[in-house]
């Protein structure tokens, strides 16, 4: 049997639940100062006067500095996807020196002997602020006459991407639906808050952080800070989660950095959750018009897509390309003649936003799968069926969509006859229509998603056509140990996705080793130099797919070796459970025979070099797009207005599955955070840009209590754009989730004329939508 | 989130704890510490000292006084959901404690501490007002009574002085007949009521009068400052057969309430909720589904 495709339990999970982990902050180094930043109170304001001294001079604080005192040497947070040419970036001082641009930018810092001292300390710093108006409206701060955030103006980039005759496609349509859906601002919340200890020898610098990208970090900081490259080590410890929102270059990291480098002391900050409220980059925020046109019988002729994506006060490391991942997802699965994506990037006196898991094509999928239950509805036809008019074929693949995307594999059909058989889609037909008749209290609702998503980030080629800073490979290196044990060195930099278990897999069928005799290094530029991090549900895809190409070159060497050890041509040898055997003989070698022999080297062939062990680098020629059908069922308490998920089926296409238990817990979590787009989640700031959700008592996460069972099941169609079949599970839950549900809620209302609910789909915004319907 | 430095005192005794209250004018009660440490931790209260009376066997445990059961201030909602006592003769208090958070806050936090917080979004005061529970404080002045209607001040303010210590409450034994339900409005299972209704219903029996509502106490959880006894549903209810009555009977409700606007709800929805619940609450705890 293999390994690749077997249930494993995690091999990280036993060290992880027993508390014998290494977090940034358990993390110890003699002599460490403890930072604490103080933040603005205020959205919008110049900075007249920071004092520090009286901090100073109180028992324990080692240093006190404002923003004026780095202004010389702190540089300005990257971005790194300058997404079109018309591009505004601003300045982006880590700590701010004459304005503050939103409600949690630090403007002072205190380091101590202690937390307790440093939290003392900020309250003795004084900071005289000339308030400035706050810009929250994206409507608004697009109007002439508009507060500025910066001197440039509100607007911080406008794209439009237009294919086919998309006036053509309108003109005469006997069907137009035309829907604004709002995206609404929501805070990743990490199990881990984030944390950075940053160290120095006098010459050489090391910053371990809580972050989803240690070897991005490296560069970025080397070329903010000007530590050069070569001196300066990034360690990501253990990281207890991201969903997007560690990957950043943060201003807390670059002052760490600072800190150290000044003080020539270790130096440690770790957030508490309200400090991450206000200050984590926040996710989604989009205003969506979207316009579609259709035949009379459903089908689609043309989608026009037309966004406002809140950038907040600032553009951090991919801030402009996250709505840009979903310049090519709005047509999704679906077949039609003219699609035109635009976009306009808007500056607000807010936290900014950033990658939040999905990053633009849960924005998508959200906008086409609520818009497709709108033609079902307008046309009185069966939402699914309205989808099988339009969507690809599975013949039809490899198909190249509207906007220039080839998907290389689906099959739509698979996927969604299956969850209609798990949801027992009929029958609850059937039960809505009865509660409708009876006009019960508690009606219900369905809600269909037939989601894509493009992911395995990604071609190098094709992010360098999207104006990305970066590349999109993967690196990873094998070598078998003189014992015949095996270690990985990987690129990723896992924080809970279980790439030490899955990689195990991978290697263990290559290698044809034990499960158990492998193990998985990362997440440390000294001991895993070369990668490109974790994001995108790119891991597997792409670093999962370069650990076996490394394993391959090993076992190619160990062939070789084989071949000369066993007097025989390599083609003579067959591989099988981890022995080459010649062909026809009993004569064979083990590959930790071979991993000793290589590590004595005292009978190699001419021109191989000792040890068994080989690196490769993948970039895919494509990015690959899981796919599935998720089916919700939600009753809505016309009463109260209450929508609570009664059931939930998903079947998900995520190609060939190297360990169904990890991607079981992926599509499970990852249905979770749609569900709480949906339901529950929402930063909201006041009129004067407060943060009125700063404490979880005010931004509601839901919790298993406020989940349903979700009952899961999966197509495999493989990836043709890897050897591996993968295409990566780790956003799909979330990108679907979040229009099945909305769908439901929709669903049930819609006898009362109720077309549309805003989300989070809150007991009162149902209630009042009911209350508008009424009178 | 790091609280500002205050002194900790762990006195042996009531006495003790009421001397070291009295002797220092900022010092601040600490109980089961689930309300208080976020604040400390937020820093919006800087006491010099905290006084820690979670150990204190005068303010421990929930007993039977015959015609009342006294739950120790100290008592965590822990231990009221599984005394005998409550469950048999008040079991308003544990079917309203049983919404409270979650079992590490459960474990954690006091009924003396909940109440003595006089939140009116905790689930705890409503359910005290309507059956009219007894608060028993301490001081260095000796012991008082205060009844539930004149505890409860205004937001997050009781009618405790300062320098007393809450030892507990007097839970009246209601006697056979009445039925009993909490209704707990939330968005999630951990946040707070946007509305609660905390009902007591007695019904005469059938033989005499078809099952109409004898007498009904109801509170409401989170619709003013304080906790509110919705007087004019229980004046409506009386001699009502379960019906359509009911419902009218449940329309007023809102009655007199002050419901505050927030992020979850604004006032006019609050008065909607309030109603619509305790119409559930009250057939709930009538027996009828």
């Amino acid at each position: 049997m293999t390994e690749v495709g077997r249930a494993r339990r995690r091999k990280e999970d036993a060290r992880l639940l027993t508390g014998r982990t290494r977090w940034t902050d358990n993390l110890q180094q003699p002599g460490t100062l403890h930072v604490m930043f103080l933040r603005s109170p205020i959205a919008h304001a110049r900075i007249a006067r920071v004092d520090v001294s009286a901090a100073r001079g109180l028992p324990g604080v080692v240093a006190a500095f404002g923003g004026q005192d780095f202004a010389e040497e702190q540089g300005s947070l990257p971005c790194a996807w300058p997404v079109s040419d018309d591009i505004v970036i601003p300045d982006h001082p880590p700590m701010a020196v004459s304005e503050v641009r939103y409600v949690g930018e630090a403007v002072a810092c205190v380091v101590a002997t202690d937390r307790y001292r440093a939290a003392d300390a900020l309250e003795a710093i004084e900071v005289d602020y000339e308030p400035l108006p706050a810009v929250l409206d994206m409507h608004d701060a697009l109007t002439e006459g508009s507060p500025k955030v910066h001197d440039a103006g509100n607007q911080a980039f406008s794209v439009k991407i237009t294919s086919g005759d998309l006036e053509g496609a309108f003109r005469d349509a006997p069907v137009v639906i035309d829907r604004t859906f709002i995206q609404q601002r929501l805070i990743p919340s990490a199990m881990e808050p984030r944390a950075v200890m940053a160290a120095t020898d006098g010459d050489t610098f090391t910053l371990w952080s809580s972050t989803q990208i240690p070897h991005v970090l490296r560069v970025m900081l080397a070329v903010v800070t000007g530590i050069p490259e070569h001196k300066l080590r990034v360690i990501a410890p253990d990281v207890g989660g991201g969903f997007g929102s560690k990957l950043q270059v943060t201003a807390e990291e670059v002052l760490c950095l600072l800190l150290t480098r000044r003080l020539g002391r270790p130096v440690k900050w770790t957030e508490s959750r309200s400090e991450g409220n206000l200050t984590v980059h926040h996710g989604r925020d989009q205003i969506q018009h979207v316009r579609l046109a259709a035949e009379a019988d459903g089908r689609i002729r043309g989608l026009q897509v037309d966004l406002l994506a809140d950038m907040g006060a600032y553009l951090m490391l991919v801030t402009p390309g996250v709505p840009m991942l979903g310049a090519s997802m709005f047509n999704a699965i679906y077949k039609m003649d003219a699609y035109e994506f635009a976009c306009t990037g808007v500056f607000t006196t807010k936290m900014p936003t950033d990658a939040y898991r999905g990053a633009g094509r849960p924005e998508a999928t959200y906008a086409i799968e609520r818009i497709m239950d709108e033609l079902a509805a307008e046309l009185g036809v069966d939402p699914l069926e309205v989808r099988r008019r339009n969507w690809i074929r599975h013949e039809e693949f490899p198909y190249t969509t509207i906007s220039g995307l080839t998907y290389d594999s689906g099959n739509y059909e698979a996927a969604t006859d299956r969850a209609i058989a798990l949801f027992g889609y009929d029958k609850l037909r059937a039960e809505q229509a009865d509660r409708r008749d009876r006009g019960d209290a508690v009606q219900l609702g369905i809600g269909v998603s037939t989601y894509t998503e493009m992911c395995g980030l990604a071609p190098s080629r094709l992010l360098g056509m999207a104006k990305y800073g970066a590349g999109g490979w993967e690196h990873g290196s094998v070598r078998m140990l003189p014992t015949g044990k095996v270690e990985v060195i990987t690129g990723t930099s896992p924080h809970g996705q279980g790439h030490v278990t899955a990689w195990s897999q991978i290697a263990a069928d290559a290698l044809g080793v034990p499960f158990e005799d492998v193990s998985v290094i990362h997440g440390d530029t000294a001991i895993a130099p070369k990668g490109m991090d974790t994001y995108g549900s790119r891991s597997l895809v792409v670093g999962g797919v370069a650990v076996l190409k490394a394993c391959e070159k090993v076992r190619d060497k160990a062939r070789t070796l084989a071949a000369h050890v066993l007097e025989c041509s390599p083609d003579d040898l067959e591989f099988a459970e981890g022995a080459f055997k010649v062909r026809g003989t009993e004569a064979q070698r083990t590959i930790q025979e071979l991993a000793y022999a290589a590590f004595t080297a005292h009978d190699l062939p001419d021109g191989v070099e000792p040890r068994l062990d080989s690196d490769a680098t993948f970039d895919p020629d494509n990015y690959s797009f899981p796919h599935g059908t998720h089916l919700c069922a939600v009753e809505v308490d016309t009463e109260t207005g209450m929508a609570k998920i009664r059931s939930y089926v998903a079947v998900d296409d995520v190609g060939k599955v190297v360990n169904p238990l990890i991607v079981e817990g992926q599509v499970h979590g990852g249905i979770a955070q749609g569900v709480a787009q949906a339901l529950f989640e929402e930063a909201v700031y006041d009129a004067e840009g407060n943060l009125l959700t700063a404490t979880m008592a005010d931004y509601l996460l839901p919790s298993a209590a406020d989940l349903p069972t979700f009952v899961t099941d999966r197509t495999e169609t493989p990836a043709t754009s890897n050897p591996l079949g993968v295409k990566g599970v780790g956003e799909a839950g979330t990108i679907a989730s979040t229009p099945a549900v909305v769908n439901a809620v929709v669903d049930a209302l819609r006898p009362h004329g109720i077309h549309d609910v805003q989300m989070p789909c809150t007991p009162e915004r149902v209630w009042r939508a009911l209350e508008g319907a009424r009178r | 989130m790091i609280p500002a430095q205050f002194d900790y005192v762990r006195p042996a005794s009531l006495a003790e704890a009421c001397r070291a209250l009295a002797s220092d004018e900022d010092a601040k009660v600490l109980a089961g510490g689930q309300s208080l440490l976020p604040l400390l931790r937020l820093r919006l209260a800087y006491p010099s000292a905290l006084v820690d009376v979670a150990r204190l066997p005068e303010l421990a445990g929930v007993h039977d006084r015959g015609d009342h059961v006294f739950v120790g201030a100290m008592a965590t909602h822990d231990e009221v959901l599984r005394s005998g006592v409550v469950n048999a003769d008040c079991p308003l208090l544990s079917l309203a404690v049983a919404t409270v958070a979650d079992p590490a806050v459960r474990h954690r936090g006091t009924v003396g501490g909940s109440l003595a917080h006089a939140d009116p979004a905790g689930d705890l005061p409503a359910v005290v007002l309507a059956l009219d529970g007894v608060f028993v404080a301490r001081s260095e002045e000796g012991e008082r009574e205060i009844p539930a209607a004149e505890f409860f001040v205004d937001y997050w303010e009781s009618a405790l002085r300062p320098g007393e210590i809450l030892v507990g409450v007097k839970i009246p034994k209601l006697g056979p007949g009445w039925g009993f339900h909490y209704e707990k409005f939330h968005r999630t299972a951990q946040s707070w009521a946007i509305v609660g209704v905390a009902a007591a219903v007695r019904r005469f029996r059938p033989a005499r009068s078809n099952g109409a509502i004898q007498e009904a106490r109801i509170g409401l959880t989170n619709m003013g400052a304080t906790p509110v006894r919705a007087r004019a549903v229980e004046a409506a209810l009386r001699g009502v057969e379960l019906g359509e009555q009911v419902r009218q009977a449940c329309e007023e409700a809102d009655d007199g309430t002050t419901p505050p606007a927030d992020l979850h709800a604004q006032p006019d929805y609050r008065r909607h909720l309030a109603r619509v619940l305790t119409h559930r609450a009250v057939l709930a705890a009538a027996g009828s589904p």
